[in-house]
């Protein structure tokens, strides 16, 4: 028998973590889902598919912006101390995900930007003719058009990674102290956006290819949610505890129906049948991956701040 | 260079939370916050019990996850006895140093900012002992500096057994537990 | 002559101030209280004074930032603090800060109980009590005002009553703590162990704890002086049914059974003399009647004690030794709160008789010779006497009885004999928490035509009272100067350091306006209690300024030790140490301690056992918000065996249901393995019912209220708690 007491009582400590509610995982959701609309869209860019006139590289950078400004806009209600936000941005501290988080997003929008100028509102080009002179500008240079979707996809790809290794640098929660989260992150993005994508497409070809595309995404992510654990569990006494938080522990139901059943493996098999033409595209899959994501952010910052080394630490 | 550390006689350690309180006059700690807190950990069964009592705060680390993933600089070093700190001018409140303290050792005050034990440097400045230090009733408590072979520090985990926190979670923690 | 009078002849080692006054040097290092922060003197200013957030009175200096009270500290030269306070004494700023406190004179307006009031103005307050006092002077006599009173702030009323004429006064202090520890001393070696206790744990090379939960009880310089101990390496050996703190720390830990400790005891002193092992020269120059006590504890082996006790004789014979083996400087501590089974003198008297055993009564290490100053007393106007008896023990009813019943006094006064008692005047003692049965103390305030009660805050007692006055905390008044005995002659100042924050006021003041009230102004001749305090130090040669700004007085180092040359004297009616008391024989009680069986209880019943917790004192700090944030409510300790049995788990809310039915308030549970399987355990001083005390209400649940029977000890009365039992109901 082991019994342990504490008389520590912070709030947002005790009994367990929980510094951070909806506005951190919504906002990695989020980080998530914006990085793979910037991959997705960037490699159109630089495919050349932007030369179709209903290429979604014409309306994911709108979206993009406006969905990572109520990512950013969620992150700013997390912090306790407001005003001090500029405080970011007097400092680039390598060491800190939080840091260098800060500085890719300052970067990520005129990227994004860049790539919206190609097909900006027809109210900006009223009121801002140099827009439109902008616009004709990068049109007439596919190189810059090339290099444009190359940026996006790596400042994309940085982004993704990021949210990932935000939870994961912290050595002190078990379950989020492996570099897999960063893939698993980026990889859930990729598949969101795809997803997303496949939802709104025009293009019938671009519908199917995303739909094709994410349903590697998902089989991907279920590999690398399977990597995830399997570490986890062959690691310590306290990375198997955390690792048994999702498999049978308070989070395993929301955990294995909404991430891995209905998030996963439903759209999956919906969008199989979808590809191989047995049944019609459906908004119902890739809404359900998108949701899935959603949860998978949630449960792993709930749950990883759950996971500790020793109960009264 | 000092390296302020504490270290804490847990045979003669009662858990009296005199030390706790001690923390809260002196640093005017909010009611329902704590800098510092009491462990209780008991083994085995009746009557062949063992217990250990900790009195615990921020272990001031040698290797500072917290200072690291702050994205500000408020976390940080002090020059003076490598103590860790919070700049309440600089801190955003963003949460990432007490997700990343293995130790759940800081907490963020109502005014905003990140807070956690100081080691009473404004004491210590002055040549004065920490206030949970200077109350303990029965003097199982002891600072000084690591770096300077002749401390009572030294001297007692040269001479005796001890113990740190989660040495597993790389911090190096500064507070040693006297076994 | 017995035991009892011939102490009140021996005065052992005091001082007198004069040899005192050229002792005293101190460092001043402190600023002194000239006006409090009326002004908000910027910066910090520190003022001495002395704790009373429990009466050890510990000396310490306040501090104040730019004039509001912000934290205190022990005064280094205090000898029983030593410079540091405990965890209650630090906290003690929040007794100032509490928003419960009572602001203004209450005075009933409804039912006794109800709690409802109208404030009133201290004049007519006072004009009030002052006339029913009268009126009842007037048809029963003043005896029929009685007092309850604990700690040294109720001096001044007490100085007032006597003026007025009254003679029944009572702390629970005795009956309901130290008396049967200190009754089973005197009897055994004519003298009392008193408070500050006369342990000299620092030095003891073997402690031997007895229930004596030190570490949790945290009267500071036990507390300092066991971790001393512990750093000395001493051998330890603790006698609990609950793995205490204390024995945590210990070599030996004997999980007893609840109640059988005399058994343990007698075999104890059974190993020590038949193996020969005790202080030969001590007890053949000291020792009365050892040969009779030899024979009578002969039969009591380990073998015996152990289906008594459930401790292995292998373990009581090496305990036993080992006690022998470091002699004298063994304490087998005499424990202060002993009022548990009602055979309570005699199990302090077998303690007695094992310090007697090992020679530690007076050696370095054992039970030392207190010394203290002494300063002249005010001289006042006689007091009026009485010809009646004082009615907390009638015809002395219980014989050896050193102070007054506090349960006597209750008794008289639901009874109404041998006369009437109409009115209670009770200071800083909530009775309703303090004594065993609430029903009997709750009866007997039915028959009062007066209850006045001085608190600070809306205590229990304070909710049943007709009057309510309050008193200004520690930390804004003055009180007499404590001169405790102890290990070197000291004596300090209490003095205000903050203003207090409403209508509460002094309890001098209190005392010298009701005195002038009842026409007794003649009794205080001083205007400010500052000329009293004055007037005191003049007569010994010193001067209030220096002492306000010093704190403490300490004399030189006195011998309180045999080995230092204090020649022992025994106030009992041999002048020896009785191992064999005749005059318990002739009063009809066992002059050698005998061991009789408890009570068990009953099957799905455990013994309900309770304590202290560090960070709190009694019933009086639940409402100090800075204490409550340490601990805030209390939990009930129970066998983890026995809580999978029930099927109940750590944390989860249960009440506690009495032999008689009593259902406490819902309480946590905490499942440990810290406790026997047949008792249960909690901290006393929860589960407040009164609703003026609006941080402390409904929170835990209250070890008094199911605390229904108490055994009676027939030779002093007190009054016997741990015998009540409980079960569990676990629906709340
Ligand atoms: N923090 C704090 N300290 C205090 C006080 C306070 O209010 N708060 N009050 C002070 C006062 S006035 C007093 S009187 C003391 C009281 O403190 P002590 O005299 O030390 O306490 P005890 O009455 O011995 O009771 C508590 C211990 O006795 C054990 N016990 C219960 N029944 C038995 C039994 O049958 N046999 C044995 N061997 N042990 C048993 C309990 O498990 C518990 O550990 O504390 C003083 N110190
Ligand atoms: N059930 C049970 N009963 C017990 C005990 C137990 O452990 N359990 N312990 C016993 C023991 S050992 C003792 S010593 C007694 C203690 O019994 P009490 O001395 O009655 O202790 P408290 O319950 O703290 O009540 C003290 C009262 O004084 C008030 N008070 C505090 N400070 C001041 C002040 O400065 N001025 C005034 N005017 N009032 C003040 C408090 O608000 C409180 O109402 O209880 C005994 N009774
Ligand atoms: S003050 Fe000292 S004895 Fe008390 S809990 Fe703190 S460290 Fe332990
Ligand atoms: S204990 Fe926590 S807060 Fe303190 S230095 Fe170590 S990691 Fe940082
Ligand atoms: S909460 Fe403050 S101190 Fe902590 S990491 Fe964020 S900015 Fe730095
Ligand atoms: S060193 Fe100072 S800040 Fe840290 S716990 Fe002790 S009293 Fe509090
Ligand atoms: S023992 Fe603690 S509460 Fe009692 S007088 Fe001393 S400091 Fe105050
Ligand atoms: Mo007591």
């Amino acid at each position: 028998m082991l019994e342990l007491t504490t008389t520590r009582h912070n709030p947002m400590i005790d009994p367990s973590l929980h510094v951070w509610s909806w506005e951190i995982p919504l906002y990695l959701f989020i980080g998530g889902l914006v990085a793979g609309m910037m991959i997705i869209s960037g490699y159109f860019l630089f495919s050349k598919r932007y030369k179709e006139i209903d290429c979604v590289c014409y309306s994911l950078p709108l979206i993009s912006l406006i969905v990572l400004s109520i990512g950013m806009f969620s992150l700013f209600l997390d912090l306790e101390h407001k005003l001090f936000v500029w405080r970011l941005y007097t400092t680039l501290k390598i060491s800190s995900p939080m840091s260098w988080g800060a500085w890719i997003l300052i970067l990520v929008y005129p990227v994004i930007i860049a790539n919206f100028l190609m097909n900006p509102l027809k109210f900006i080009e009223v009121k801002f003719p140099q827009i439109t002179k902008l616009t004709t500008f990068i049109h007439q240079r596919p190189r810059l058009i090339q290099n444009i979707g190359i940026v996006n996809m790596i400042l994309g790809g940085m982004l993704g990674i990021y949210t990932g290794v935000l939870l994961s640098a912290m050595g002190s929660r078990p379950l989020w102290n492996s570099s897999i989260l960063s893939i698993l992150f980026l990889v859930s993005g990729l598949s969101g956006a795809a997803a997303f994508v496949h939802m709104i497409a025009q293009n019938v070809k671009e519908r199917e290819l995303l739909a094709k595309a994410d349903n590697s995404f998902l089989i991907l992510e279920l590999f690398v949610i399977m990597l995830l654990l399997v570490g986890l569990l062959t690691t310590s006494k306290v990375h198997i505890a955390a690792a048994r938080l999702l498999l049978d522990g308070p989070f395993a139901a929301q955990f294995w129906v909404f991430v891995i059943f209905l998030g996963i493996i439903v759209p999956l098999i919906i969008q199989l049948l979808a590809v191989n033409h047995k049944i019609k595209h459906t908004p119902v899959a890739p809404v359900m991956v998108i949701i899935g994501g959603l949860i998978l952010r949630f449960i792993i910052v709930y749950a990883g701040q759950f996971s500790k080394y020793l109960n009264v630490l | 260079m000092a390296r302020f550390a504490m270290a804490i006689d847990t045979k003669k350690c009662v858990g009296c939370m005199d030390c706790v309180v001690a923390c809260k006059n002196e640093n005017s700690v909010p009611e329902g916050y704590n800098r510092d807190w009491i462990v209780t950990i008991t083994e085995g069964k009746y009557p062949d019990v063992h217990l250990e009592i900790q009195s615990q705060r921020c272990n001031h680390c040698d290797n500072t996850p917290c200072v690291e993933c702050c994205p500000t600089g408020a976390s940080h070093v002090n020059d003076v006895g490598a103590v860790v700190l919070v700049d309440h001018d600089k801190c955003i409140g963003c949460k990432a140093c007490l997700a990343a303290c293995p130790y759940s050792a800081r907490f963020i005050n109502p005014e905003g900012y990140a807070d956690k034990c100081t080691f009473c440097i404004h004491r210590v400045e002055k040549g004065e002992m920490p206030a949970c230090v200077n109350v303990c009733p029965t003097h199982c408590m002891h600072f000084g500096d690591l770096d300077d072979p002749n401390s009572e520090i030294n001297k007692l985990l040269a001479s005796r057994k001890f113990h740190q926190l989660l040495p597993e979670a790389g911090t190096n923690p500064r507070i040693f537990y006297l076994t | 002559m017995n035991a009892i009078s011939r102490r009140k002849f021996l005065k052992l080692t005091g001082y007198t101030i004069g040899a005192a006054a050229a002792a005293s040097s101190l460092t001043p290092v402190i600023k002194g209280a000239k006006k409090i922060n009326k002004e908000k003197v910027k910066g910090i200013q520190t003022i001495p004074t002395y704790c009373d957030i429990c009466f050890w009175k510990c000396s310490a200096i306040a501090y104040l930032k730019d004039g509001e009270l912000w934290k205190i500290e022990g005064h280094p030269n205090d000898p029983l603090s030593k410079g540091r306070l405990c965890p209650r004494g630090t906290g003690g700023i929040g007794a100032h800060f509490d928003p419960d406190r009572l602001r203004s004179p209450l005075i009933r307006t409804r039912e006794r109980g109800e709690e409802k009031w109208k404030e009133v103005t201290w004049d007519e307050a006072l004009s009030y009590i002052a006339k029913k006092m009268n009126k009842i002077k007037e048809q029963y006599g003043a005896e029929s005002v009685a007092s309850f009173s604990h700690g040294i702030g109720g001096n001044f009323l007490k100085h007032t009553l006597k003026a007025y004429g009254a003679i029944n006064f009572g702390a629970p202090s005795f009956a309901q703590c130290r008396g049967p520890r200190d009754v089973g001393f005197e009897l055994t070696v004519g003298d009392s162990i008193g408070s500050p206790e006369r342990t000299d744990i620092e030095n003891s090379k073997c402690l031997v704890l007895i229930g004596s939960h030190l570490g949790e009880n945290m009267h500071n310089s036990q507390a300092q002086e066991f971790a001393k101990a512990i750093e000395n390496d001493a051998t330890i050996i603790v006698v609990d049914p609950r793995f205490s703190t204390a024995a945590s720390k210990a070599k030996y830990y004997l999980p007893i059974k609840p109640g059988t400790d005399i058994a343990l005891l007698l075999a104890w002193m059974n190993v020590i003399v038949s193996e020969k092992l005790y202080n030969i020269d001590y007890v053949t120059k000291y020792g009365f009647g050892f040969e009779q006590f030899a024979a009578e504890i002969s039969s009591y082996t380990p073998e015996w004690a152990y289906p008594e006790t459930g401790i292995d004789p292998d373990l009581i014979r090496k305990t036993a030794r080992t006690m022998a083996m470091y002699k004298p400087a063994t304490l087998v501590h005499p424990g202060r709160h002993t009022t548990w089974y009602g055979d309570d003198t005699q199990r302090s008297r077998a303690i007695a008789l094992l310090n007697a055993l090992l020679g530690s009564w007076g050696s370095k290490g054992g039970l030392f010779f207190p010394v203290s100053y002494s300063l002249p007393p005010y001289p006042y106007p006689a007091y009026p006497t009485s010809t009646k008896e004082k009615l907390d023990n009638p015809g002395k009813k219980y014989p050896f009885a050193s102070e007054e019943i506090t349960t006597g006094i209750r008794e008289a006064t639901i009874t109404g004999k041998p006369y009437p008692i109409k009115s209670w005047i009770v200071y800083s003692t909530n009775l309703i928490f303090a004594l065993p049965n609430i029903d009997e103390t709750i009866k007997a305030i039915q028959n009062l035509d007066l209850l006045v009660v001085v608190d600070t805050i809306g205590s229990e007692i304070a909710g049943w009272a007709d009057v309510v006055l309050p008193e200004s905390v520690y930390l804004e008044r003055h009180d007499d100067f404590n001169m405790s005995p102890f290990k070197q002659p000291f004596f300090s100042i209490r003095q205000p350091v903050v203003d207090p924050p409403g209508d509460q006021k002094p309890n001098w003041w209190i005392a010298k306006k009701l005195a002038e009230k009842l026409g007794l102004g003649n009794y205080f001749p001083w205007n400010d209690v500052e000329e009293y305090l004055d007037y005191r130090l003049k007569a010994g040669g010193l001067s209030l300024a220096k002492l306000k700004k010093e704190g403490v007085f300490v004399g030189e180092k006195k011998p309180i030790y045999i080995e230092e040359g204090v020649v022992p004297e025994f106030g009992t009616p041999s002048g020896k140490i009785e191992f064999y008391s005749p005059q318990l024989l002739q009063a009809g009680f066992d002059p050698v301690p005998k061991f009789t069986k408890v009570e068990e209880p009953p099957t799905g019943y455990f013994r309900l056992l309770y304590g202290r917790i560090p960070v709190h004192s009694f019933s009086r700090t639940q409402t100090n918000r800075i204490l409550m944030d340490m601990y805030g409510e209390n939990e009930v300790w129970v066998n983890q065996d026995i809580a999978d049995k029930w099927g109940i788990k750590n944390d989860q809310y249960i009440k506690l249901k009495n032999q008689d039915g009593v259902i406490s308030n819902k309480v946590k549970l905490k499942t440990t393995e810290r406790i026997r399987p047949d008792c249960v355990y909690m901290i006393h001083g929860f589960g407040h019912t009164s609703k003026m005390l609006k941080g402390a209400y409904g929170k835990g649940a209250s070890d008094s209220e199911l605390i229904t029977r108490y055994k009676t000890d027939p030779l002093m009365g007190g009054t016997g708690m741990n015998v009540n039992f409980v079960t569990f109901e676990t629906e709340v």
